[in-house]
């Protein structure tokens, strides 16, 4: 067996080759099918056919076959894509992979994905950058639920071409009746959720069969051959060209005071110098003074393309904001209507606050409870109170700031998002924004006049947030009180939150779930910066057992306002004390969800005030935060 | 590459693959606190600098070249080091690993270990040295098979380990470079670019490479099914060696007693695309270190290695 046929071209005219594969265009697509599908082996014949495989290559998938192959002593393509040593050793490819071959006409990019059900995952990220999908059957098997599966990412991702390769064709003695079934079958599904076209193509992987050649043994088949297909479809980034100019400002070049450029990459339109242009989210528009490139500047710069531009006019402009079209610009908006690919082990907590990262904006956003999730089989909704991993999910995101952003239908590049865990750093979800709500669009913040320090002047204080956080029974409203009774008696203005006032009112609706825990902090921290807002210093005495949300109060509060108080009662102590008797119940079991016993309580890492209870009396704690917060403030006269 | 003009219906491979770059190249700055480019010297160190100068033009790239060197590259490799970061305007750091130096490692004698010493051992030193949070490396995807499944943006451990488990998916054009403390990320802007890309680059945009990539007679003797070139007097003859001028040239560039050389005539780029083209094996084989056992790039990413 020959493994390379180089094209006769090199040899002969070396320059004209090279001239002609100058010009190729790319092409990303997507393989999904199941391990049995001969989704590998397509890939590895693909690979084989367009000669990317070198003889030393070629020898040791020889020998890996004889070892491992499922194919008998034939050469098992499936060897030459299958990747990480623990996963050839199981048989399954179960990350996405990329793979390159180029013809005259085309390079291409193929992400290989799992067809595990677990694995929803890593299809969505291989689907994210494809411009086509290459939905795998089995022609004995015919449509199963995963193929159902694999075809609704792909166009939940957006994904505008759908190949429907009807595989091992060999295997039904290529008959077109066994087509025909299946893809009457498919277009019927096809339909049901809103697929508008699909290219249906019957192949044989292992055989070769109308994959980069058409096949002899099946004549009634007229449709295009997977590669000629593949070579000839149009690119997202050629439909991209076609919309209104955008470009995310990625970086701002300033080698010195006479250059300011802005960088990025145009997601979409065409630019030229003189062209007007509007900044978001500010609005202000200036003009295209220069397109700036190594070697000279640029007449053209196209939707695809990494520039520097230069501004007419000295305008504010910084990462994250958008450089678009004036006469056409995007909307920004705080509230959305949202799709979430959820992709953690860690379940989406609703309230928590994630970083959204979207274009070059990243900013701190909060999921409310689903709407409901969609069944990736069924293609059902059903009612959830979370999303787990792999879930496909819809819910409402609010941001802590407006963001410039277009529906993902209309821009992958300004409507796709992460959310990214505050703590862990993990890239916990994909996202996809529907629309934005109405109310985020026409309520705008009325500028106050009477401002957050108008209102501590006139009390003569600084505003201050005293978290409190430890067990139950730990002394957090005991030592609360004791403070508060102290600034109350040096004139201060505050109040003091804890459960006797926020439990039975306010927060009735709550339970003691993870999910209600952090509902119940953020609404607390909520009520706690309006009081801060009105100038007072509050007290809050709440168990508040997990490190984010602690940290997503604190990040609501202007720098130095927020004290993290850790009253440091040990577990046994707090039990032994058991002033309300609630350890004792849970201990039999009658109440669930009690931080130490059965749910979790994290300390904090590093407090701004750390009160070791076994050492300290209530008073003597009380007397050393007043000291600490009085000595960390800066009287205004 | 030149700008595409409305007679050009779309970007060819070359710009799409120059756009990502770049894009990737400046997320990175704008995101990390302390980037570094490892620079090998190699062609597509060359491209990957080359990409890094256009995507900051007409600033200078605003990080440090760092060179891990193990002492034993080719002296040709050396001299266009210091030209290269000096055409960039950009500052290069050079590492050699200490107790590499003070034990005298080299590749004759001590085998594996001269590269885990050298290079993957004085990586993490330089790493840790300079406190560098981001390193750009010039892999790619295509060149072995476990490195088809790495991350654009590769996160390593504080004890620079790679776990192949806790990768972070990488969607659209967004990559979370959010990272504990002492954590770092390896960043391979060149992932979806071939061996074919990447010559066509060079030729496209007429980047200065190594000479050793083009074919002249060279000092050599051939060892172990290898052609080795004796580029200095450290070569150690064995009995009955004598070294023999020939024609040749490499296809990839590491240290010179560990890389193998083609015979060959091509001395232009357009003869050596067309060899490369013609040519029945793949890149690496002339790398002594793929040899040692199977998925050995992936046993060494996972200890630190590129």
């Amino acid at each position: 067996m020959t493994a390379y046929r180089p094209d006769a071209l090199i040899a002969s005219d070396i320059s004209a080759y090279l001239e002609l594969h100058q010009h190729k265009s790319l092409l990303r697509f997507l393989t999904c099918g199941s391990v049995d599908d001969g989704k590998s082996t397509l890939i590895g014949r693909l690979l084989y056919d367009s000669k990317q495989i070198f003889e030393d290559q070629l020898s040791a998938l020889e020998k890996d076959s004889r070892r491992v192959g499922t194919q008998g002593q034939a050469i098992d393509f499936a060897l030459l894509v299958d990747g990480l040593a623990a996963e050839r050793e199981q048989g399954i490819t179960i990350d996405v992979a990329y793979r390159f071959f180029a013809t005259e006409k085309r390079k291409f990019i193929v992400a290989d994905t799992p067809g595990h059900e677990q694995y929803t995952r890593n299809m969505v990220t291989g689907a994210s950058t494809a411009d086509l999908a290459v939905i795998l059957i089995d022609a004995r098997k015919g449509l199963l639920t995963q193929t159902k599966r694999h075809s609704y990412l792909a166009h939940l991702l957006g994904i505008r071409h759908l190949v429907l390769a009807v595989n091992k064709m060999d295997l039904v003695d290529y008959d077109q009746r066994v087509f025909d079934a299946i893809v009457a079958d498919y277009a019927d599904f096809a339909r049901s959720i809103d697929i508008q076209a699909f290219t249906p193509i019957p192949i044989s992987g292992f055989r070769g069969d109308n994959v980069t050649t058409r096949s002899e043994a099946m004549p009634w088949f007229t449709g295009p051959v997977l590669l000629d297909h593949l070579e000839t479809v149009d690119v997202d980034a050629e439909a991209d060209r076609a919309k209104p100019f955008r470009m995310p400002v990625q970086w701002v070049n300033r080698p010195n005071l006479d250059f300011r450029g802005f960088a990025g990459l145009v997601t979409s339109g065409t630019l030229r110098p003189g062209d007007p242009v509007r900044i978001l989210p500010s609005g202000r528009t200036s003009r295209v003074a220069r397109i700036v490139a190594m070697g000279g500047d640029r007449d053209v710069a196209i939707a695809g393309e990494s520039v520097t531009l230069t501004l007419a006019d000295e305008v504010d402009c910084s990462r994250g904001d958008v450089i678009a079209a004036a006469d056409a610009p995007p909307q920004a908006a705080d509230q959305f209507k949202a799709t979430l690919v959820w992709m953690d082990p860690a379940e989406l907590l609703p309230g928590r606050s994630y970083w959204l990262k979207l274009g070059t904006q990243t900013v701190s956003a909060v999921v409310r409870a689903p709407d409901y999730a969609i069944d990736v089989n069924t293609m059902a909704h059903g009612a959830v109170k979370a999303l787990t991993l792999n879930d496909i999910g819809v819910a409402e995101i609010a941001t802590d700031r407006p963001i410039v952003f277009e529906t993902y239908a209309d821009s992958h590049d300004l409507g796709g998002f992460i959310l990214i865990d505050k703590l862990t750093n993990a890239t916990v979800a994909a996202g996809m924004l529907q629309f934005a709500l109405r109310r985020a669009q026409n309520v705008h913040w009325q500028t106050i006049e009477i401002t957050r320090e108008a209102h501590a002047q006139q009390k003569n204080q600084e505003p201050r947030l005293l978290w409190f956080t430890g067990l139950s029974g730990s002394g957090k409203s005991t030592i609360a009180n004791l403070v508060e009774k102290r600034l109350h008696a040096m004139g201060k203005h505050s109040f003091l939150l804890d459960g006797d006032n926020i439990r039975h009112g306010l927060n009735r609706d709550l339970g003691f779930t993870d999910q209600d825990r952090v509902e119940n902090i953020r609404r607390i921290g909520e009520v706690a910066k309006l009081m801060t807002d009105a100038g007072l210093i509050v007290l809050t005495a709440f168990i508040s057992p997990f490190r984010a949300e602690r940290a997503l109060v604190r990040s609501m509060m202007p720098e130095g306002e927020f004290f993290e108080i850790f009253i440091d009662t040990p577990l046994e102590v707090a039990e032994n004390r058991d002033v309300k008797g609630l350890y004792r119940k849970a201990r039999a079991g009658q109440i669930a969800n009690f931080t130490g016993i059965s749910s979790p309580y994290e300390a904090p890492v590093s407090p701004e005030i750390h009160i070791d209870t076994t050492r300290t009396t209530p008073e003597e704690a009380a007397e050393r935060i007043v000291e600490t917060i009085m000595g960390a403030w800066a009287p205004i006269l | 590459m030149d700008s595409a003009t409305l007679s050009s219906p779309s970007l060819t491979h070359l710009q799409r693959l120059e756009a990502e770059s770049i894009h990737i190249l400046r997320e990175v700055v704008a995101e990390a606190e302390r980037p570094v480019m490892l620079y090998s010297i190699g062609k597509d160190s060359a491209v990957m600098l080359h990409l890094a100068r256009k995507a900051f033009y007409p600033a200078p790239p605003p990080f440090p070249l760092l060179h891990v060197d193990t002492t034993w590259k080719f002296k040709a490799m050396y001299e266009l080091r210091e030209r290269s970061a000096a055409a960039a305007g950009m500052e290069l750091l050079v590492h050699q690993n200490p107790e590499a130096k003070a034990r005298g490692i080299n590749p004759f004698d001590h085998g594996g270990l001269h590269t885990d010493l050298w290079k993957t051992e004085g990586l993490k030193q330089a790493l840790d040295k300079y406190g560098f949070d981001a390193a750009f490396g010039g892999a790619r995807r295509d060149e072995e098979k476990s490195r088809a499944k790495e991350r654009i943006f590769s996160f390593r451990t504080s004890t620079h380990r790679w776990d192949p488990k806790n990768q972070r998916p990488e969607l659209w054009r967004l990559y979370n470079a959010r990272k504990a403390k002492g954590e770092s990320i390896r960043v391979f802007p060149l992932s979806n670019w071939t061996e074919l890309d990447i010559w066509q680059y060079i030729l496209a945009e007429g980047i200065e490479i190594v000479p050793l990539y083009f074919a002249a007679p060279r000092p050599t003797v051939e060892r172990d099914g290898m052609l080795l070139m004796v580029d200095d007097e450290r070569f150690r003859l064995q009995p009955g060696e004598v070294p023999v001028e020939r024609s040749i040239r490499f296809r990839t560039l590491g240290c010179y007693p560990l890389t193998g050389a083609v015979e060959s005539t091509a001395d232009t780029l357009e003869s050596v695309i067309q060899e490369m083209l013609l040519t029945t094996t793949s890149e690496r084989q002339g790398r002594a270190i793929d040899h040692d056992q199977a998925a050995s790039m992936e046993k060494k990413k996972q200890e630190g290695y590129f």
